[in-house]
This record gives C-alpha cells, sequence and structure tokens, in this order.
C-alpha cells in the first residue's frame, strides 16, 4: 500500500467533481455571499470612502475588494473540500475508502486535487461576476499567474483542513473550525482593508496569517498594488503549500476510522 | 511465489488466540475459529461482544494486541495489502455516497482496487443483476430504499472478486420482508461465487437460517462453536417453561430427576431442560400439586438458537433484556471504537 495510486487520485478527484455539480445549493451559496460583499460592501464602501494611501491612486474600493473575495472563496471553499473528511465519517463513506487497498496519501491527494478543481472553478466564477462590476484583469498572463496563486493557497488550504479533519472525531469540531480558524484567517489576510499603517498587533498578525500573502499577490497581479514583493508571497506560500499538504497527509494516516 | 498462500488454501480464514484490548479492557478475549472455503460462518452474539472489532482486525483495519490470524493464507500483520485485494466487506453502517447513482458507487470501487475497464464494466453488470438492482443502476443512491442500499453494498463488496466477504449485520435495521429477501441474495452469492463469508448478528433465525456454523461469542470471548442443528440438540431435545407461585422450591423439587438436564430461572419462569416434553407436563403438574405449588403457564417447544445462547451465556441475547450496566458499557465499548 506504498506508493501513489494515479487512479485512485482520479476516482477521488471524480466523485468530488460529481458532488460539486450536483450540490446546486452549494454552489449558489458560494457564489451568492462574495456576490452580497461585492454589491453591498463593494458598492457601499466605494461610494462613501476613498482611500488615501500611496498606490492607491484611481483604484476605489471595489478593485480593491475583488481579489479579497477571491482570496475568501478559496479560504471557504479549499478548507471546507478537507473538512468534508468530516462528512465522509459521519456518512460512513471513510470506512470504504479506508478499506481499500489504497495508500493514504494516495487518499489525500485525490481529496486536494478534488477540492482544488472546485476550489479555482468558484474562485473563477467570482472573477466573472466581478467582471460584471467593471473589474477588468489587464491580460491572459496575469489571469495565468493569479491561477497558480489560487492554486497554491487552495492547496494549502485543503492541507490543513484534512490535517484538522484526521484530528476531530464528530461534526462538532467544524464549527470550532469555522469560528477561531477559518473566519480570524479571513479578516485577518487584508481582504478587506488595506495592511498600511496598522497599529502593531494587528499588523502582527497579519503577518502571521498564510493567507494575507496570498491576497497580496492575487492584489499585485491583478491591480498592481501590493505590500509585500511578488517572490515573497510566492515563496511563503510555497512553504505554506509543503507544509500543510505534508501536515495533513501525516495526521490522515493516523487517524483511525 | 507465496508459500503461505498455497499452504492454507482449505481455510479462508484462520484466527488463533486473537486478543485486542482498548485500555486494558478485552473487546475480544483469547479467540480461535476458522472458516472453510465456500462456508458460511456465523458470529453470533449481542452488541459490544466484539464481533465488529474481529472483522476490523480480520480487515486489517486495527491492529491486534496479541495472536495471529491468516486470511487466504496471508497474515495480518505482514500482508495487509494482499488481504484487503481478497476481502469484500459489507459494514454495519451504511458507507455509500448518496450523491452517486448505484453505478456510480461500484464504478468508484472498482476504480478504487484497479481493476481495469472491460473488467469493470462485465463486473459492475453481474453483480448489480446478481442482487436485482440493475434497473436502478443510474438512480441515486439517496432515492434507495434501505434494502436496496443493502443489496448494492453487497454487491460492491463482490466487485473485485474477493474470497472472502464479511457482512457486519447485514439485515441490521430492516423489516421482515427484505430480511427474508436478503438472506435469499446471501445464500445465492454464496453458491454462485464460490466464496466464503464471515457473517456477524445478534438475530437468532439470521444464523440459523444462513449459517454452516455458528460461533457464539459474549463479551469478546467465543464460548463454542458447531452447526446450528447441534447447537440446538446440545441444549436438549425439549424445553419447558413453568410458571410456578415458587421457582425456586420447584427447583430443588426437580432435583433429584435425571431427564431433568438443565433448570434455571429467568424472568420469573422455571426453564427446564428435558427429554420427551409432551410426556412430561402432566407429571410436573401433579408434582407442584403434590407440593401444594400453584402452575400458572407451562409451555413446550424445541430449542432454538436463544436458548442456545441463555445456555452458554446464562442471558438472553436481546438488548434490551441485558442490565442497564451491560448496556451502558456496550454503548462505551462501541463509542470507544469508532
Amino acid at each position: 500500500m506504498r506508493g501513489i495510486s494515479f487512479e485512485a487520485i482520479y476516482v477521488l478527484w471524480l466523485r468530488e467533481l460529481k458532488a460539486f455539480i450536483r450540490a446546486r445549493s452549494r454552489i449558489v451559496g458560494n457564489i451568492v455571499q462574495p456576490l452580497f460583499f461585492m454589491a453591498i460592501l463593494g458598492v457601499g464602501f466605494k461610494s462613501s470612502m476613498r482611500f488615501t494611501g500611496v498606490g492607491m491612486q484611481g483604484i476605489d474600493y471595489l478593485q480593491f475588494l475583488v481579489p479579497g473575495l477571491i482570496g475568501m472563496t478559496i479560504l471557504f471553499s479549499s478548507m471546507f473540500a478537507g473538512l468534508s473528511i468530516l462528512w465522509d465519517r459521519q456518512f460512513g463513506f471513510l470506512r470504504e475508502i479506508m478499506v481499500a487497498p489504497v495508500s493514504r496519501l494516495s487518499l489525500v491527494l485525490g481529496r486536494v486535487a478534488g477540492g482544488m478543481t472546485t476550489t479555482i472553478l468558484q474562485a473563477l466564477s467570482i472573477l466573472l461576476i466581478a467582471y460584471l462590476f467593471g473589474f477588468r484583469i489587464k491580460g491572459i498572463m496575469e489571469l495565468l499567474l493569479s491561477i497558480i496563486f489560487m492554486i497554491l493557497i487552495g492547496t494549502g488550504f485543503v492541507g490543513m483542513g484534512v490535517a484538522f479533519a484526521s484530528k476531530m472525531e464528530d461534526m462538532h469540531g467544524f464549527q470550532i473550525v469555522m469560528n477561531f480558524i477559518i473566519m480570524p484567517i479571513f479578516f485577518l489576510s487584508g481582504a478587506l482593508f488595506p495592511l498600511k499603517g496598522l497599529p502593531p498587533w494587528l499588523g502582527f498578525l497579519t503577518y502571521i496569517d498564510p493567507l494575507t500573502y496570498g491576497v497580496d499577490a492575487l492584489r499585485g497581479i491583478m491591480l498592481n498594488i501590493s505590500y509585500f514583493p511578488l517572490a515573497i508571497d510566492f515563496v511563503i506560500l510555497a512553504i505554506f503549500c509543503v507544509t500543510m499538504l505534508f501536515t495533513g497527509a501525516v495526521f490522515f494516516s493516523q487517524c483511525e476510522v | 511465489m507465496d508459500n503461505s498462500a498455497d499452504s492454507n488454501k482449505k481455510q479462508a480464514i484462520r484466527v488463533s488466540n486473537l486478543t485486542k484490548e482498548f485500555n486494558g479492557f478485552k473487546a475480544i478475549d483469547n479467540i480461535s475459529f476458522s472458516v472453510e472455503e465456500g462456508e458460511i460462518f456465523g458470529m453470533l452474539g449481542p452488541n459490544g461482544a466484539g464481533k465488529t472489532t474481529t472483522i476490523r482486525i480480520l480487515s486489517t483495519t486495527l491492529k491486534a494486541t496479541k495472536g495471529e490470524a491468516f486470511v487466504w493464507g496471508y497474515d495480518i500483520s505482514k500482508q495487509p495489502d494482499k488481504i484487503r485485494r481478497s476481502i469484500g466487506i459489507v459494514f454495519q453502517d451504511q458507507t455509500l455516497d448518496d450523491r452517486l447513482t448505484g453505478m456510480e458507487n461500484l464504478d468508484f470501487h472498482a476504480r478504487l482496487y484497479g481493476m481495469k475497464r472491460n473488467l469493470r464494466e462485465k463486473r459492475i453488470k453481474e453483480v448489480l443483476h446478481l442482487v436485482d438492482l440493475w434497473d436502478k443502476r443510474n438512480t441515486l443512491v439517496k432515492y434507495y430504499s434501505g434494502g436496496m442500499c443493502r443489496r448494492l453494498e453487497i454487491a460492491r463488496g463482490l466487485m473485485h472478486y474477493p474470497r472472502v466477504l464479511f457482512l457486519d449485520e447485514p439485515t441490521l435495521g430492516l423489516d421482515a420482508q427484505t430480511r427474508h429477501n436478503i438472506w435469499e441474495h446471501i445464500r445465492v452469492l454464496n453458491k454462485r461465487e464460490k466464496i466464503a463469508i464471515l457473517l456477524t448478528t445478534h438475530y437468532m433465525d439470521e444464523a440459523d437460517t444462513l449459517c454452516n456454523r455458528v460461533g457464539i461469542i459474549d463479551k469478546g470471548k467465543i464460548l463454542i462453536i458447531d452447526e446450528p442443528e447441534k447447537l440446538k440438540n446440545m441444549v436438549g431435545k425439549d424445553l419447558i417453561s413453568i410458571k410456578v407461585s415458587s421457582p425456586e422450591k420447584m427447583m430443588q423439587i426437580l432435583s433429584n430427576f435425571e431427564w431433568v438436564s438443565n433448570k434455571r430461572v429467568y424472568d420469573g419462569l422455571l426453564h427446564l431442560e428435558v427429554t420427551e416434553g409432551e410426556k412430561r407436563i402432566p407429571f410436573l403438574i401433579n408434582l407442584a400439586q403434590r407440593y401444594s405449588l400453584s402452575v400458572d403457564l407451562v409451555s413446550l417447544r424445541r430449542p432454538t438458537l436463544e436458548d442456545v445462547f441463555l445456555h452458554f451465556t446464562g442471558k438472553r441475547i436481546r438488548e434490551e433484556e441485558g442490565t442497564l450496566r451491560e448496556r451502558i458499557s456496550a454503548r462505551i465499548r462501541s463509542r470507544r471504537r469508532r
């Protein structure tokens, strides 16, 4: 049961995709939330206040918000994909998977591949909605570069979700992760406000939030405004991604059904 | 190639002195048994007796504390991968993905077990026909009934041509008609696929009608293993239950009769294992009257596996009749095992 089975990864990916396409309410929910943010928060702030920070010239809040909302969508969707192990455990399907002659690593990679794909699909649909609000990405290169970063962020958070789900016994842990992990990561990431001029304690917290670098990179690529150099964002996200994948794989291989 | 696989070919499962402890508590306690090729072997016992734990160890998802076991000749501690390819499992709880269709669930399974496309398609058709679900193959599992789900799970367990099939409480929670239907499917697949089956159950009738041999398990120990008919004969030819004003006194009176092989008071009734039961009833009533005991009720019947269980464990199997303490500890056990 060592080694990687590509057939197993493929079939887990396929299952995730089929389930995703069939769960229409989930798709609608995942798209409506950022839509509200954009339409209400974005338009509201855009018309009532103006950023004064350097590099903000010519960019209104709605535009500033879009990469943040993409970051938010990736965070929520990929964490849920990782945590979906909890559902599989609850509904018994995890047993069916765990007793197959397939390595745990293949099982984790299959889930990551599936979670990643659905996450990117959702992120791209946000981009499409943003287009209707007048948001434009400069070119195809920028789009592809953004997708690379989306994959990095998404993979990291699927891994984190898998790690948490492996350590939790039942669904009760889900709310805790939601309130104490996902929400802080979202609020501290600079998705809603610029990182410039924050009080030191808040600044420090944003620095240890991995999503900060993801949102920063997306903003850098899409709007040409960023707090860190793109290379720094990339290195930190790459380290985050590998660490989380590894942690997720190790925790999952230790868990009993 | 593999010597161990050849030398043990007659035995589908061989377990010797297997023990599993959870924090010092023995979920299974030094059990030994074997299942022959093509046989249906039943483990009969109440919830928390250690049946599921045994299946989990034999399917290599749980490590044993002590003892050894071979499944289809492969060692559980050394060749888990080979064992997993040789076994099919139908778990006690439902383990289907209800967002997929019946066919997709089987396809998922087949790919997970690395089956090639041609074989996969042929086998899906075969097993779906075997459990009468071919017509429902494109229906989402969430629209399946309980019995259909169970049949699909059995079909799935057979997908990768396993040599040994584990059925953990295969008819738990199903209505009587559906249970009989599932039994029929199990009989048919046992014959057609020539597959050895290890089945756990706490239903007496299930063990009685389906199994070639039954092992009675309680509190982690296997108390006896034999064919259902032989087990019933062991208990005695006939069983008489009497409701009498003082069962204890009646028991004393009867202590000198050699045709009474076993006596016990249970549920306020005196239960006797006797020979030629029909003739004993008038005698028993007269005897009670002679000692001025009043008899309210007398019943006579052939023994069932329920009586066998009572004989070997001193209690009935049905959970409701266990003491509160036993029920709680069984619940703690099952929770710990999750």
